[in-house]
């Protein structure tokens, strides 16, 4: 970390500048909670840091016609604490709250957590199942990227030099829509998914289900969004029939590594697992 | 290079550093203002007994740079007692012997009263969950779990 510059601009437009025309590796800090282990254990010695912390626009969130726009760096102890939030995307925010302790939980970020790229990130299958948008600002204006489209692979992402995720959208919901998200994890706090499922779905007024999106986690180099999972859903009742063939679609989607966390043969049928009971539990909140 | 010049907020008194840019707040807060009560048990965010409030937010002071405490109000375990009188969570873990080493102390302290400030009256699985980043290598955690819940107790009747 020898002679790395600090910068704590107040704009998109300084930070983004700062970022690009950085002569070496330049890094966003928002919450730390990745970044300062990886500087610390000499995974990564950018020349420069930029922290984006006091920039409202990536600090607050706002909800305009049912949709909320969240700061990429909104800590997510906030979020859990905003009642409406949780009770509108009660899968994204319990998602990030599984991120760490408590004491991460005052710092991790959304946009960290996204952007950090790991495959088994909590947030980012429930994001990917709410149809979340993220807003990037760059050297050359700004753009929308779903979120399914940031990660390329472990630790990296598609975003270019100088470009900076700034919030993250959360569409309106359809009447009855739910979403949740479930990870597998072998202790009960303080631990990496072995496998994460999100699933959001929505019904019409007689029960069948209009919409639906599922993402797997930790079962590929990135969290997958899986379309014959979602296939499998829509046009039923979400009964069992439905549930079986959701399992074996999430079971053929996965593709894991062996390692000491969990075998493929394991992840892969935990796969099905979680995504019929995160179903469930989608199907529960959007009935009611 | 040149050093990082914070001003910053600490136990509500206005305080001063030069830092580099590598140190992290709990690298600051004991090896340039020898505010030792944190302590650093794994520098990784895992054993939480480098806990600190930051503008009322319970975090891992190895997980803060020294540089980002610019403006901010910083409370720290040192800030916990009024003079002579310990604050009732002090208290409570003395009387419990809460604790045997001590190394995780500060930290269990200043995430308890966090936890109190937000919820006076916590369950004892809210403790838990709470406390679960919070590590402990000797007491096996019952006589700590135990003492937040019987202070939480105690300020009821009050
Ligand atoms: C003890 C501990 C436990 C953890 N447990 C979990 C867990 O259970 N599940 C889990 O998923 N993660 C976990 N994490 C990892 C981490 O806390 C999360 O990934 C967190 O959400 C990261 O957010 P942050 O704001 O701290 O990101 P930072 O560390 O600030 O940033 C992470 C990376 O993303 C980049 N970045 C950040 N924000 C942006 C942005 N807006 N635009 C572009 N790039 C950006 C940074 O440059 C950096 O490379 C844990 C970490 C610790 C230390
Ligand atoms: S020293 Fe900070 S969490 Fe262990
Ligand atoms: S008393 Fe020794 S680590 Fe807790």
């Amino acid at each position: 970390m020898n002679g790395m510059r600090y910068e704590a601009p107040s704009s998109i437009d300084e930070a983004s500048a700062l970022l690009a025309g950085a002569s070496g590796e330049a890094r966003v800090l928002a919450g730390g909670t990745d970044l300062l282990v990886q500087l610390r254990s000499g995974m990564v010695a950018p020349e420069l840091v930029v922290d984006v912390k006091n920039i409202e626009e990536m600090m607050t969130y706002s909800v305009n016609d049912g949709a909320y726009t969240i700061g990429a760096a909104v800590p997510s102890a906030q979020l859990h604490e905003d009642a409406d939030l949780l009770g509108m995307w009660t899968g994204v925010v319990e998602a990030m709250d599984l991120v760490g302790s408590t004491q991460i939980q005052g710092r991790a970020s959304l946009g960290g957590n996204l952007c950090n790229a790991s495959p088994a990130a909590d947030s980012v299958p429930a994001m990917i199942a709410a149809g979340a948008i993220c807003n990037v600002a760059g050297p050359n204006g700004r753009r929308e990227v779903p979120v399914e489209d940031i990660c390329t692979g472990p630790g990296q992402t598609s975003l270019a030099k100088g470009e900076i995720v700034v919030s993250i959208s959360l569409p309106k919901q359809a009447p009855r829509t739910g979403d949740a998200y479930l990870r597998f994890i072998p202790r009960t706090e303080m631990d990496i998914a072995v496998v994460g499922a999100g699933v959001c779905l929505s019904l019409d007024d007689s029960g069948t289900c209009t919409d639906a999106r599922v993402s797997l986690g930790a079962v590929a180099p990135t969290a997958l969004l899986v379309k014959e999972c979602a296939d499998a859903l829509i046009g039923t009742k979400v009964d069992d029939a439905a549930m079986a063939n959701l399992d074996a679609a999430a079971r053929a989607a996965a593709s894991p590594i062996d390692d000491k966390r969990g075998t493929v043969e394991f992840r892969t049928k935990v796969s099905g697992v979680l995504a019929r009971r995160a179903a469930a539990i989608a199907l529960e909140r959007a009935g009611s | 290079m040149a050093k990082n010049h914070v001003t910053t907020t600490i136990n509500g008194e206005p305080v001063e550093y030069l830092c580099e840019t590598q140190q992290t707040l709990l690298d600051v807060l004991r090896d340039e203002l020898q505010l030792t009560g944190s302590k650093e048990g794994c520098a990784s965010g895992d054993c939480g007994a480098c806990s600190v409030m930051v503008d009322g937010r319970l975090v891992c002071s190895c997980l803060v740079m020294g540089v980002e405490a610019e403006g901010k109000s910083i409370e720290t375990i040192e800030g916990m007692a009024d003079g002579d009188q310990l604050h009732p969570l002090q208290q409570k873990f003395l009387e419990n012997a809460a604790l045997q080493c001590g190394i995780c102390t500060p930290g269990f302290l200043v995430a308890a009263k966090a936890l109190l400030e937000k919820n006076p009256d916590p369950t004892e699985t809210e403790v838990r969950y709470w406390l679960a980043g919070n590590l402990c290598r000797c007491t096996g955690y019952d006589k700590i779990i135990r003492s937040v819940l019987e202070v939480a107790e105690e300020a009821k009747g009050a």
